[in-house]
């Protein structure tokens, strides 16, 4: 019986399974062709001026975050320095 | 500090200035336009973070044999200048990539090569920080793996197929384009020159910090 059951649902599976997709809407044709970027979409461009100010910011950024870096781990060190001078001379 | 650091920061500042407007008003690029700007910095920072890997490998080099620190402390300079300017390519170089290329990374040969020779700038940074006692030996073992890595990370795209364009672009760049980059690659050595003065002087006055912590308790 149930054997029976799964044949017939196998067989409507089969037959209807195509129908059904006849009811969708047809797939947009596909791209086989190379398309330059110049000729894309507007929508599928992306613009360069925010990619080029990320760019140089990041490089300025970084730069000028290392040199404010040195220069405070120089000072710490210099002062730490003069402080161990001044120690030894009274030591003496 | 020594008599021409200060007027040559003030000149390498005023380079730095001065380098947008001569990139914004140096030609577009004919395929790739705005975005191909981005190149007046990426390729400078490349090639200090080049030259970054390559001294701090000699200077190693020079430790392992003469135990001499003052080789250690160049290396170590060398390998935040590295860190530095490998960032700053590893990020402005996506950034170009994603509207030349429609992708912001390929694993191809340079672009993982260079990624490699960051990562051990890092890593050489990360063990002299935490490697506690025998640290600048293990250091300057990964500096030589670093130095090694530059000619490979120079000639990939040359011998390799990629997508990363050759070493002729720069020879062959018009007149137009190439006295910006000229302009900008003269800026980012003497940046790496004095970054790397001011580096070493940190080093120095820490090096001599520990020798009168030393008089100190041999009292």
């Amino acid at each position: 019986m149930t054997k029976r059951l799964v044949l017939i649902a196998c067989f409507l599976v089969m037959v209807l399974a195509p129908a059904a997709g006849a009811g969708q809407p047809p797939r947009p044709q596909q791209q086989d062709e190379f398309v330059p970027v110049s000729e894309l979409p507007p929508q599928e461009q992306l613009p360069s001026p925010p990619l080029v100010i990320t760019a140089y910011a990041f490089a300025w950024l970084a730069i000028g975050g290392y040199v404010l870096s040195l220069a405070r781990r120089l000072t710490v060190v210099q002062h730490e320095l003069e402080r161990l001078e001044a120690d030894t001379r009274r030591g003496r | 500090m020594p008599k021409w650091f200060r007027p040559a920061a003030v000149v390498c500042f005023l380079m730095l200035v001065v380098s947008p407007v001569l990139i914004a008003n140096a030609p577009f690029e004919s395929t790739m336009g705005l975005v191909q700007k981005i190149f007046y910095y990426h390729m400078p920072s490349a090639a200090v973070f080049l030259f970054s890997a390559l001294l701090c490998g000699y200077a190693s080099v020079r430790f392992l044999v003469s135990r001499d620190s003052r080789h250690d402390r160049l290396a170590w300079a060398a390998a935040e200048v590295l860190v530095l300017f490998g960032a700053i390519t590893l990020v402005t170089g996506p950034l170009w990539a994603r509207k030349a290329w429609g992708v912001w990374w390929q694993w191809d040969v340079r672009l993982t090569s260079s990624l490699m020779g960051w990562m051990i700038g890092v890593a050489y940074l990360l063990v002299r920080k935490y490697g506690g006692p025998g640290a600048d030996k293990l250091a300057a073992g990964l500096a030589l793996f670093g130095m090694a890595n530059v000619p490979f990370i120079y000639i990939s795209v040359n011998y390799w197929r990629t997508i990363h364009p050759t070493t002729n672009v720069v020879p062959s760049l018009p007149l137009s384009m190439g006295v910006p980059f000229l302009f900008c690659f003269a800026a980012f050595l003497l940046l790496f020159v004095l970054l790397l003065k001011l580096r070493l002087r940190l080093e120095e006055h820490r090096a001599r910090v520990d020798e009168l912590y030393l008089a100190l308790e041999d009292r």
